[in-house]
């Protein structure tokens, strides 16, 4: 039983060699990773102090960075990055609770599976931005109005990975689940939730990235309390380099929760029997 | 770069083993090839050489690992050989030639999943800049040839395995190579499956006079195929044995696998390759056995 | 059967939209409250607040026009720039390694805090928020571009070789189009990005436009008004996913089937 389109390519043979030759890679890879970054950080600190560039709109990177020393020495900044985790940390909370259960009470019941797709396709794409006004006018500059927006935006995130993998519900399980008469809550939680389980984490690691993103965004657009809202002050007070130096943060902000996420998808399905290639869904 | 000295035309008969002379296609001399990486050296292929004639169907066999894949991808033209060279009708090989197509093992890979059977079969006659007039028939003719001329707009991955390695072969034939080299190509396939394309690719090489290179894990297939069968020696490579197998030209499954003559030959093979599989070495290359 | 199948897929589809838009029609339906109009008022006011007459001068011309316009250049130019900067870097795996990190970040830095930064070279005109756009949209399509090529089989580049594909087709017959589900997946995250910076460059700072018009009637309180304009906002973005869809069905038709022949063990 040979299955030909999974062999891959045999080359280079030798099966001893291959190990630390993928290590060998991947420092290599890493060498050449921090070259970049350092390419980029020099280009970064050359080309506004050659005048290429007008350094009242791009500071060189040393300003920035030291805009970012005095910064990270005031209490201010460290309250705001708090609250902007508390709101991502909330909002992303409920999203992922609220989709979890929907997604698997409507991916488990056929009809009610049937009536919502078109609906759910529908709603999807309303932007959560369209919610600003509303959000402001409902709860002002306070911390609400930004979660409203984070939980509209990665509740679907969640809720849509969620009904792809109970779709996904090998049919002979579901049948054979049901011809011992399992109940309907230890069918879910024998046969739906392992098979979802990798799905949800796709789409916790989706709606990650996309809180974190609105929570900046509400911060910066309705003026609730943190990272964003800081942006926004420094851009009305002309403190360029201090912007710069916040929008690193909330740069470094994303690298962080990405690779937090995938580690954590990674670790809670290292048990998971289904190897799943994830590409475009 | 010097001109193929002799034009060959595809129309022409072969298979004959009349013994009248015939060019050489096919050079290879102190082929070498050594794979580095990790700061260590594995010496794939220590050194071939043979030559196939033009019109001639050889086949290429040996144990597991015995760098057969190796052979022909720098055959092809994809790998650069460490040492020696590869030479396709006068012309030193650096790069895939013009007058070669390749049929791969895996058929599910090597066709285009977004183009249609037609497609994939036309797609290389595009390149070669072939009028629309002369493509439509070639790609007729070709898809004909290998019984699938019904589905020309499905694609690749409606059809099954052996439907699908007929494609790849439709394709390669349509291109009127001078030499077709086939990795494997069966080894994925079903048996009776497997039986058919076998008599297929014989079919096509007597009526269209290509030199088909075939290289294959499976001894029986060898004998079946071949006029001549290359016996490799395990890793480093070097070639072992080289048997001529002198069975007649009108082969059929039947008949030629229970002749005395294929028992034979098959068993020599098959001594052969199990005295590859225990490591030994053509006596005057290793001075160490 | 097939009739019968469609007619009830149909009905199934539209209960709950129907549902749901009849259950605010009827909460709604004596609201007092200031912020919840009923809906039946709110649809009233659709018409002359975007439709006025003469239909030239009336704000769907005025604002939504000029909006769409700019997400469609920025998106566009995010396309075209992603792809080909990501079938480059795809391409080369040492230059692949050399890129990832700066481009993670960049990926990574949530794109709106950019107009503030963007608004320092180019104001708040038009020019901004089309760099806006296209900042933002420009690296999901190109790190999923990057990953396609990447993906791409070796048995296929071999294949490619071997028939001596010339340079332009191996770009567009072989390495797009063998990336296209991936480049599709990160056109289709960038849509969404896409349609967020056309709002947001606009409430943060514009003079025309849909979320600056909208920003306008929730700051002088004509909350009718505002719920028309989140409505028109909702229709777009369902609008633009479908126009996406009607691209995307064709162009990945093979994809679909190659994948469920995989699944199926064909």
């Amino acid at each position: 039983m040979t299955t030909a389109p999974d062999v891959r390519a045999p080359l280079p043979p030798a099966p001893a060699a291959a190990v630390p030759a993928r290590r060998r890679r991947s420092s290599d890879n890493l060498v050449l990773g921090l070259g970049g970054v350092a390419t980029f950080a020099a280009l970064l600190e050359v080309i506004p102090r050659t005048g290429l560039v007008d350094d009242r709109y791009l500071p060189p990177l040393s300003s920035m960075l030291s805009a970012l020393a005095d910064r990270v020495q005031t209490p201010e900044f460290w309250e705001a990055l708090r609250q902007t985790l508390t709101t991502w940390g909330f909002g992303l909370g409920i999203a992922l609770v609220v989709g979890v259960v929907l997604g698997v009470v409507i991916g488990s019941v056929e009809i009610l599976r049937a009536a919502t797709a078109t609906t759910i396709e529908f709603l999807r794409p309303i932007p959560s931005v369209a919610l600003i006004p509303l959000a402001v006018l409902l709860y002002g500059t306070s911390m609400q109005s930004t979660l409203l927006l984070v939980v509209y935006a990665s509740f679907w995130q969640v809720l849509v990975q969620v009904l792809y993998g109970v779709r996904d519900v090998d049919p002979v399980a579901r049948e054979t689940a049901r011809s011992y008469r399992f109940s309907r809550l230890s069918q879910i939680r024998t046969v739906t939730w392992p098979t979802t389980l990798p799905y949800a984490m796709t789409g916790l690691r989706l709606a990650a990235a996309v809180a974190l993103i609105l929570t900046i965004t509400g911060e910066l657009i309705i003026g609730t309390p943190g990272l964003g809202n800081l942006i926004a002050v420094a851009q009305t007070s002309g403190a360029v380099d201090s912007m710069y130096a916040l929008v690193l943060v909330t740069g470094a902000l994303g690298v962080l929760v990405n690779i937090l996420a995938r580690r954590l998808e990674r670790r809670v399905l290292r048990w998971h029997p289904s190897v799943r290639r994830e590409s475009a869904s | 770069m010097t001109v193929p000295t002799s034009h060959r035309s595809l129309g022409r008969a072969a298979g004959d083993d009349d013994g009248t002379t015939r060019s050489t296609m096919l050079d290879v001399q102190g082929l070498q090839k050594t794979y580095y990486g990790s700061g260590q050296a594995v010496e794939a292929i220590r050194d071939l050489t043979f030559t196939v004639d033009a019109g001639e169907l050889v086949c290429v066999v040996g144990p597991s690992g015995a760098g057969k894949t190796t052979l022909l991808r720098c055959v092809a033209g994809l790998l650069p050989p460490t040492a020696g060279e590869v030479v396709l009708e006068d012309t030193v090989i650096s790069e895939p030639p013009a007058g070669m197509a390749v049929v791969f093992q895996e058929y599910g890979r090597s066709l285009f999943p977004w183009m249609t059977v037609a497609q994939n079969v036309e797609r290389p006659l595009k390149e070669k800049r072939l009028p629309k007039a002369r493509r439509r028939e070639l790609v007729g003719e070709a898809l004909e040839a290998v019984g699938l001329a019904d589905v020309p707009t499905s694609y690749p991955w409606q059809l099954s395995g052996g439907m699908q390695q007929r494609v790849a072969i439709a394709r390669a034939i349509a291109y009127e190579p001078h030499i077709l080299l086939m990795d494997e190509p069966f080894a994925a396939v079903d048996a009776q499956t497997r039986a058919d394309l076998e008599d297929l690719v014989r079919a096509l090489w007597q009526r269209l006079g290509v030199t088909v290179l075939f290289v294959t894990h499976d001894i029986d297939e060898s004998v079946y195929l071949g006029q001549r069968v290359l016996v490799l020696s395990g890793r480093p490579t070097e070639i072992l044995a080289n048997v001529d197998v002198d069975l007649p030209a009108d082969r059929d499954q039947l008949t030629t696998r229970s002749a005395p003559e294929f028992t034979r030959l098959r068993g020599e093979i098959y001594e052969l390759v199990q005295r590859a599989k225990r490591g030994e070495r053509p006596s005057p290359a290793d001075p160490s056995h | 059967m097939s009739v019968r199948h469609a007619l009830r897929t149909v009905v199934l589809a539209l209960t709950l939209p129907v549902v749901l838009v009849a259950a605010w029609w009827f909460a709604t339906a004596d609201s007092t409250s200031f912020y919840f109009p009923p809906l039946a008022e709110i649809v009233e006011t659709f018409q002359p607040t975007w439709l006025e007459d003469p239909v030239a001068s009336s704000r769907i011309v005025t604002e939504a026009l000029p909006s769409l316009g700019r997400l469609t250049v920025g998106y566009l130019l995010a396309l075209v720039a992603g792809v080909a900067l990501g079938v480059a870097i795809g391409s080369s795996a040492k230059l692949r390694a050399f890129t990832e990190p700066v481009l993670e970040f960049f990926r990574a830095v949530p794109p709106p805090v950019l107009i503030p930064i963007l608004m320092l070279f180019a104001g708040i005109g038009t020019q901004m928020k089309i760099l806006v756009i296209m900042w933002g949209c420009i690296w999901p399509i190109l790190l999923n571009t990057v990953e396609g090529v990447r993906g791409l089989d070796e048995v296929l580049r071999d294949t490619a070789r071997c028939y001596r594909m010339r340079r332009t087709s191996m770009l567009f017959h072989m390495i797009i189009r063998g990336a296209s589900p991936q480049i599709v997946t990160g056109a289709r995250q960038a849509l969404s990005i896409a349609i967020i910076l056309m709002v947001i460059s606009e409430m943060f700072a514009a003079n025309n436009g849909l979320g600056f018009t909208i920003v306008q009637f929730q700051r002088s309180f004509a909350i009718p008004e505002m719920w028309s304009g989140i409505i028109l906002l909702g229709l777009l973005g369902v609008a633009l996913s479908l126009i996406f869809r009607a691209v995307e069905w064709p162009v990945l038709a093979w994809y679909r089937g190659y994948r469920q022949a995989q699944r199926g063990g064909n």
